[in-house]
């Protein structure tokens, strides 16, 4: 069975709802805390939402710094897949496994709310249940998740099909606004250069289940059942 | 010797600054509609112990590439006095 680490630091708030829904997509998920040194074995490390060390000096700075992180880090550079999802995100950025930063939404205000993306890589390793342009409905919540990047930065990340999730414009079918952080090129999601290192701004551990009002976030942990295990 | 070490971190220029415009139109709804091109960082003091002026910044260089500032979106200004 696949194995997945959930990644708490002091302030993580969607760890519960990261470890049940890996749960639900068939994997044998379990906390790893912030202080410990090694993944426990972990095939597959998500990195949950929150706010990790009440989000001081910028948010992910600190948590970056974390013992837990060298071991993640490892995991990645060794090509082990690892999920950052909001604040996770934000870390990923931080610790330079992903390019660019989260900066406060445009509009100032935190944003919770469903907003529509595309799927763009359906390669990776949380996104191959789902196709190529498919459109999901996810809820965000978040202050600070403006992407922003240098220009060759983005550059390169569109060249190289490194947009794993983007906002679309809303239509008929889509009364929700967007983009709603003022995101370069409208990014939602990245990957780095391997693809297996994914941060994302929406949280689908939120949106696993119709009964919680969305149900299209649920691709991403039955995606993970089908990674390959190590 | 003990230095006293002011870090100013500015959001890069050319970045959007949402919490600068907020500010900005704050102080025009008070009266102050002279004030424009409004932007907010963050400052940071900090002592420390170096053999010189120069290493006490570039060790607060390396404290603001490190950690104290994000490269990607934001500059730095130092300041260092003895103390």
């Amino acid at each position: 069975m696949l194995h997945v680490a959930v990644v708490r630091f002091p302030g993580s708030n969607c760890d519960f709802d990261a470890l049940r829904a890996a749960e639900r997509g068939g994997a044998n998920a379990y906390f790893v805390w912030h202080r410990d040194n090694d993944l426990k074995g972990a095939d597959v490390v998500l990195l949950p939402g929150g706010f990790s060390y009440g989000d001081y000096l910028r948010s992910g700075a600190i948590a970056r710094f974390s013992p837990v992180m060298q071991a993640v880090r490892r995991h990645a550079e060794s090509g082990g897949p690892v999920l950052g999802i909001c604040n996770g995100f934000q870390i990923l950025c931080e610790a330079h496994l992903l390019p660019g930063a989260l900066m406060r939404n445009a509009g100032l205000s935190f944003v919770s709310k469903p907003v529509d993306v595309i799927v763009e890589r359906p390669d990776t390793a949380f996104t191959s249940a789902y196709e190529a342009g498919q459109r999901l409905r996810l809820p965000v919540a978040h202050g600070e998740g403006r992407f922003v990047a240098a220009d060759d930065t983005l550059r390169e990340l569109e060249a190289e099909g490194r947009v794993v999730l983007r906002y679309v414009a809303a239509s008929e079918a889509s009364p929700y606004q967007p983009n709603p952080n003022g995101s370069a090129n409208h990014i939602a999601g990245i990957c780095n250069p391997a693809g297996n290192v994914v941060g994302i701004m929406p949280h689908p551990e939120r949106a696993d289940d119709p009964l919680l009002g969305l149900g299209d976030g649920a691709g991403f942990f039955t995606s993970i059942s089908k990674a390959s295990v190590r | 010797m003990n230095f006293r070490v002011h870090v100013r971190v500015m959001p890069r220029t050319g970045l959007l600054d949402p919490q600068g415009q907020a500010v900005e139109h704050a102080l025009g709804a008070l009266g102050f509609g002279e004030a424009g091109d409004v932007r907010v960082g963050r400052a940071i003091e900090l002592y420390l112990a170096a053999s010189s002026r120069a290493e006490a910044e570039a060790r607060t260089r390396q404290m603001c590439d490190k950690l104290l500032a994000n490269p990607v979106t934001e500059d730095y200004l130092l300041q260092v006095e003895e103390g």
